[in-house]
């Protein structure tokens, strides 16, 4: 067969039910191409066969035959990771400058979409964008922003006029500073853009198995026998595992060690994710063909379906301690005092669902074993993996290992977004496991049917909701009960519910405040991290109980929250007063405002469309908060590296995780700023347990903070340890020498930073400086004082339209604001705002992923929808900045923030529309029309 | 364990038909393979030996008017029916359709023979090709044949052609005249799989104010995709008014069989769509028909 690929002919035939992707990425090597879902459901595949986008995941190689084939390798002008911003295409320039690349994983098929609309249409409309991209999904949902980019690209195109920049403000502050507050594209975007940046299954290793897990695929049973040896006679197979002879500990977890590695015979199946054998085989299709060879019988068990079943006496039991996980308890006050002042009293039960991150990424993990460079005569292992807690990771593995963790090294990698979905272990110890017991490198990918199985969810909830109030709408008192699914495992379930339950009473001071969660074990797939942390799914109903309670006391919903709002000086239900930082009241005046400005008078009265009097429309509003950190009396610490080189580049250096967020960016920029150099003179290093200190795990919305602090300290220790040498050597203060424009300025002496490393190094000191930050102390639930040492605040309105015949809803426009503290960088922040909306937006529209009886219905990609382009509304982005005195520049978290208000704000906004009271997440169009 | 050992790009009808015959495995002809390669890759569908592409078939790539008729082949890429004006002028209802399948890159490939030929009840092209009365021919080791759509169906994901062995050609439809015109329109969820829980497609032709024919396609309204006649026997000859949809959405009713399906939608709001799908599509159709050039 002959064909090109980016203008190269190749003269190849197609092996067996083979599709181009494969042939693409394994026998060309073209890795740029990814593959995010294998069913033609997620476009980050897509190349072009003669000039037309197709999915490369499911178009036969056979049938290039003769074709002329475009990847995203071949767009621009010089390919590769080298490739300047100017050589590039348009397009790749335009996503680059304008920050629509986030974790990147589903760019190339972006670029290559938009590409070809380009071609046929050079100036298209918005709508017609949004139509050619309607199933190239990102999950890091910048669409807004990849919606702009396209349309610079195709002004340049036409015009030839450079792509035209984005507009989006700097920092309030970014006049103090020459990097912070302005606007930084990410140090990897180009690499993105290019499909040059590699992620785990984008690797290969001489000599490399690949593996499979055979999974229990029943949600409750007893393994009663288990036959692997037709599995382990089949040729091609290196080594099939099971838990028979595990070389270390049996479970891993990544809080409680509850969650087997694999369940061995007369031990219990509590999901159907559950390991119960591995194989690692020559290739990929071999060990798919063992795991139909082996052979597993079960004694089956009643299902622990929900939560609330789980917690009743005749249910049966999960693990050693029963099924309750965590009793979770707020106190403050006294409740019964507080309803009973109350005027008004309601209450409510909500329910939120099951949701799946659905990063574009799936899983994967190469472990490959190494001698040990010391020549201590044993083995090491490398684990490359995207995850978002390298130094958690190496420990897990190593213990599975039965090795020290020193044995252990942790190679993290670009990561296709996590959203707290990479935190806990997915493939790392089976892939190490293989490795260890075949001395060869062993790649476990997922696919997203597995993916989807396997790896911890959103925990879905059910949320009791009372509330007392006066006549003029103060709060009297809030009580809540939370059932949490925590499904299979622990996993990060405690925390998570925690987060919850804190939260659960709104960002609201009310004088007397009580919460009680059940953290339940059942059979469905285990829930965990997910951005948002247990503060998505108590927002939704405390917010809509709010605008419950509005309703019953005749008052706007925005003055009862504002009312009632936390300031400086509240008491949280927790016990914590809040000395600084709390710009909420900030945030929903600002969205208030922008809400009339479009709305006019009656933003929350329903007004019927124009010429469509079956539609309707209005505004929903509501506020959050989320704190920044670990807290609950957790120590919070990170350790970053910062290094100077004698070409005058630096590099910092932390285990602090990248998934796409950009982590990076602030890192790289924080240095920049202390040093006064460009930022593209700082290198940035991460998730690699060998070469970076610790940064802690990347959740709770802290690295921008934690691991922000310990670069920037570091960045001042080293700048300090320069001024004093050169102090000492030309006999000054060391308050005279500054940094200016990559130089070290004493007196009028300039040096090049380059020169510092020498003298550093000639007297005898490293021109590097280590830093490990710790965050201000916490205090423990129930103990009162700081539980966290900073709170995030947002407050969001959302526009929908409800078609009254079919039931159909659409959001037409979401104004977000949050208090970010500080905005380090208003281009990385813009994207984390559009895509945490667009998840809330999911969460309220699309999102629900289903287990029956403990058996997952939603197991493809297909099932499991999330937003894509064409659900887009229109997102104005305020940024509010109210400094935290000990964060970075000022800067709090905002990952989970942005997500959190939108689902209340979309349902609240269907009450106003048609008076339907969404309880239950998410939205039924058909249950909402049976209800007109 | 590969989906399939041997990918024959067939070069005329002969050849694929002799190729499905002399394979030496179970062998499928494959189209777009949009539907039927994730069958494979999914194991909703058995390991086969052989697939027989029919995408290079001359023939099968044809988009024409032809004796009197429009002949669209059956593997013509959806995207070229949704770009073709020929298509727009005389079938609306199909470009309206097939517009909504997938994205670009699905419509590049997918074809209007296979979308067909997956047998489903409400897949849009089918449906819309119900609504224009088309006509399917099929070859076979025994030479050609022309049916009318409605006799291709067996059941959900059945048709005749798994049987009989025999390739789909193409779809002759009537070409539009003054006063006719159709239109599609389809109700989706936002959650779970991209079928739609209801779709509806009609054509009309208007005589002054009476509809002077008319043909309806819905789905899924049992195992097959559903021609209402009896809802079209009602709509015969009267004007479209609200006395005539009420009757004529109680004869769909009556004739339609909406079954609930788990996690998309009852029965019970699938009835409640068909009366609003009726309404909208005849009134979209009947307003296209008014303007003298049909589009
Ligand atoms: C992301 C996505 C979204 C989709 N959205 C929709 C949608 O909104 N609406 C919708 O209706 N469909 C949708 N589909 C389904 C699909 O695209 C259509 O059914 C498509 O038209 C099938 O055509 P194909 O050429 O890909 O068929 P193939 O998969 O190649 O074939 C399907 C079947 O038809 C047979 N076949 C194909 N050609 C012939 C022939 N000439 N003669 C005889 N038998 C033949 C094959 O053997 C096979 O059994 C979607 C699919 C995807 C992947
Ligand atoms: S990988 Fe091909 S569409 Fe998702
Ligand atoms: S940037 Fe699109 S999925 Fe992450």
């Amino acid at each position: 067969m002959k064909f090109r690929v980016n203008g190269t002919a190749y003269k190849l035939d197609p092996l067996p039910g083979e599709m181009l992707a494969d042939l693409l990425r394994s026998r060309l090597g073209l890795t740029g191409t990814k593959i995010g879902c294998n069913e033609a459901e997620c476009g980050a595949c897509t190349v072009l066969v003669d000039g037309l986008p197709v999915l490369s995941c499911s178009y036969p190689a056979a049938r290039v035959e003769g074709k002329d084939v475009l990847t995203i390798e071949g767009l621009a002008a010089v390919p590769g990771i080298d490739a300047r911003i100017e050589d590039l295409h348009p397009l790749q320039q335009a996503f680059v400058l304008h920050g629509a690349v986030q974790c990147g994983f589903c760019i190339p098929g972006q670029i290559m979409t938009a590409g070809a609309l380009l071609q046929t249409n050079p100036d298209p409309s918005e709508a017609e964008i949004r139509h050619a991209l309607k199933d190239t999904l990102c999950r890091c949902a910048g669409y807004p922003t990849i919606l702009r980019s396209i349309q610079a690209a195709a002004y340049a195109l036409r015009t030839g006029e450079p792509v035209p920049p984005p507009s989006v403000a700097v920092s309030g502050d970014a006049g103090a500073h020459a990097t912070i507050g302005h606007l930084q594209p990410r140090p990897d975007a180009v690499a993105k853009v290019t499909g040059a940046a590699k992620f785990t299954d984008d690797l290969h290793f001489e000599g490399m198995l690949h593996a499979c897990v055979k999974r229990a695929g029943v949600p409750h049973a007893f393994l009663r026998k288990l036959d692997v040896e037709k599995a382990r006679a089949l040729p091609g197979v290196a080594a099939v595992l099971t838990a028979a002879g595990l070389p270390g500990e049996r479970n891993h977890g990544i809080v409680i060690p509850d969650w087997p590695v694999m369940v061995g015979v007369g031990e219990r199946v509590r999901y159907v994710g559950d390991a119960v054998a591995i194989v690692a085989a020559e290739q990929r299709e071999i060990a798919l063909q063992a795991l139909e060879l082996i052979v597993a019988e079960y004694d089956l068990q009643p299902v622990v379906a929900g939560p609330v079943q789980a917690r009743q006496a005749d249910a049966p039991s999960l693990h050693a301690g029963g099924n309750l996980l965590k009793h979770i308890k707020v106190r403050k006050g006294d409740v019964a005092e507080g309803f009973a002042q109350a005027d008004v009293v309601l209450e409510h039960t909500f329910y939120t669902a099951i949701t799946d991150h659905a990063f574009l990424e799936p899983e994967c993990s190469i472990a490959r074993p190494v001698q040990d460079e010391r020549g201590a005569g044993h083995q090491r292992m490398e684990v490359y993996v995207g995850s978002q807690i390298p130094y958690a990771d190496r420990n897990q593995v190593a213990r599975a290992l039965g090795w020290s963790e020193e044995r252990v090294r942790i190679i993290g990698q670009l990561m296709g977004g996590g959203f707290g979905g990479k935190e806990d272990i997915a493939g790392q110890i089976h892939a190490a496991l293989l490795a260890q017991a075949t001395g060869r490198p062993v790649k476990l990918l997922f696919d997203r049917h597995e993916s989807l199985l396997v790896h911890p969810k959103r925990h879905s909830t059910q949320i009791r909701v009372k509330v007392g109030a006066r006549k003029d709408g103060m709060l009297t008192a809030v009580e809540t009960e939370l059932y949490g699914d925590t499904g299979a495992y622990a996993s990060l379930g405690e925390k998570v519910l925690t987060r919850a339950t804190t939260h659960s009473s709104g960002p609201y001071e009310a004088p007397h405040a009580r919460a009680d969660c059940y953290a339940m074990y059942t059979n469905n797939p285990p829930a965990g991290a997910f951005r948002g942390f247990g503060v998505t799914q108590s927002a939704f109903a405390v917010e809509s109980m709010m605008d419950m309670l509005a309703e019953k006391l005749g008052l706007d919903p925005v003055a009862l929250r504002r009312m009632n709002a936390l300031r400086v000086g509240s008491v949280t239900n927790t016990g914590q007063v809040l000395e600084e930082s709390v710009g909420l009241l900030e945030c929903i005046q600002r969205v208030e405002a922008e809400m009339y400005r479009r709305a006019g008078d009656q933003p929350f009265r329903a007004q019927v469309v124009p010429g469509q009097p079956h539609k309707r429309r209005a505004w929903g509003f509501a506020v959050a908060y989320k704190n920044t950190g670990l807290g609950g009396g957790a120590p919070d610490k990170a350790g970053a590296e910062v290094e100077l080189y004698s070409d005058g580049s630096l590099e910092v250096r932390t285990s602090s995780a990248e998934l796409g967020q950009g982590l990076v960016t602030i890192l790289q920029m924080t240095v920049a700023e202390e040093f006064q150099v460009a930022p593209e003179r700082v290198r940035v290093l991460v998730m690699d347990t060998d070469l970076t200190p610790d940064g802690g795990p990347t959740t709770a919305s802290r690295q921008t903070y934690v691991t922000g602090n310990a670069a920037r300290h570091a960045a001042q220790a080293l700048r300090q340890a320069i001024a004093s040498s050169l102090a000492e050597k030309y006999d000054c203060p060391p308050e005279q020498v500054r940094f200016i424009e990559g130089l070290a300025q004493v007196g009028d002496q300039r040096l090049p930073l380059g020169e510092v490393v020498e003298l550093l190094k000639a007297e005898g000191r490293q021109p590097r400086a280590l830093y490990e930050y710790w965050a201000p102390t916490t205090k423990p639930l129930g103990e009162g004082g700081k539980m966290h040492f900073a709170y995030g605040f947002a407050a969001q309105a959302a526009q929908v339209e409800v078609n009254t015949l079919t039931g159909e809803v659409r959001v037409l426009c979401l104004i977000a604001a949050n208090d970010v503290g500080r905005a380090l960088n208003p281009l990385g922040l813009q994207g984390q705002v559009e895509g945490g909306a667009m998840m809330g937006l999911g969460n309220a529209l699309t999102e629900q992923f289903v287990v029956e009886n403990g058996q997952v219905i939603t197991d493809r990609l297909a099932r499991y929808r999330i937003p894509s382009i064409e659900l887009t509304p229109e997102i104005v982005s305020i940024v509010v900045e109210h400094p935290t005195s000990e964060g970075p520049y000022g800067a709090k978290g905002v990952g989970e923030l942005v997500s959190i208000p939108t689902t209340p704000a979309i349902t609240n906004a269907i009450y106003h529309a048609v008076g339907m009271r969404v309880d239950r997440l998410p939205v039924n169009q058909e249950l909402l029309l049976s209800t007109l | 364990m590969t989906n399939w050992n041997c990918y024959y790009l067939a070069p005329s009808i002969e050849d694929a038909l002799q190729a499905l015959a002399k394979a030496k495995g179970p062998a499928r002809l494959v189209a777009g393979g949009t539907d039927l390669l994730l069958e494979l890759q999914q194991g909703r569908q058995a390991v086969v030996d052989t697939l027989v592409d029919v995408t290079q078939i001359p023939e099968l790539n044809t988009l024409e008017v032809r004796a009197g008729r429009l002949f669209i082949g059956a593997a013509v890429p959806l995207h070229r029916l949704v770009d073709v004006s020929l298509v727009r002028q005389h079938a609306q209802a199909l470009v309206e359709a097939c517009g909504q399948v997938g994205g670009p890159q699905v419509r590049n490939v997918a074809t209007l023979g296979g979308n067909v030929a997956h047998a489903l009840p409400a897949a849009d092209g089918s449906i819309a090709l119900h609504a224009l009365d088309a006509q399917a021919e099929l070859a076979g080791i025994n030479g050609r044949r022309r049916l009318p759509l409605t006799d291709l169906y067996l059941g959900p994901g059945r048709s005749i052609l798994a049987e009989s062995g025999e390739l789909l050609v193409g779809f002759w439809l009537p070409l539009g005249q003054p006063g006719q015109a159709s239109a599609f329109r389809r109700v989706m969820r936002p959650q779970g799989v991209a079928l739609p829980v209801l779709n509806l497609a009609a054509w009309v032709q208007r005589d002054g104010d009476r509809l002077a024919g008319v043909r309806i396609a819905v789905g899924p309204a049992g195992p097959k995709p559903l021609r209402a006649l009896q809802t079209e026997q009602t709509l015969l000859g009267q004007p479209l008014d609200e006395p005539t949809l009420a009757k004529a959405n109680e004869s769909l009713l009556g004739e339609a069989r909406f079954r609930t399906s788990p996690q998309r939608a009852t029965a019970e709001y699938r009835r409640h769509l068909a009366g609003v799908l009726l309404r909208q599509v005849l009134a979209l159709a009947w307003e296209r028909a008014g303007n003298e050039i049909p589009r």
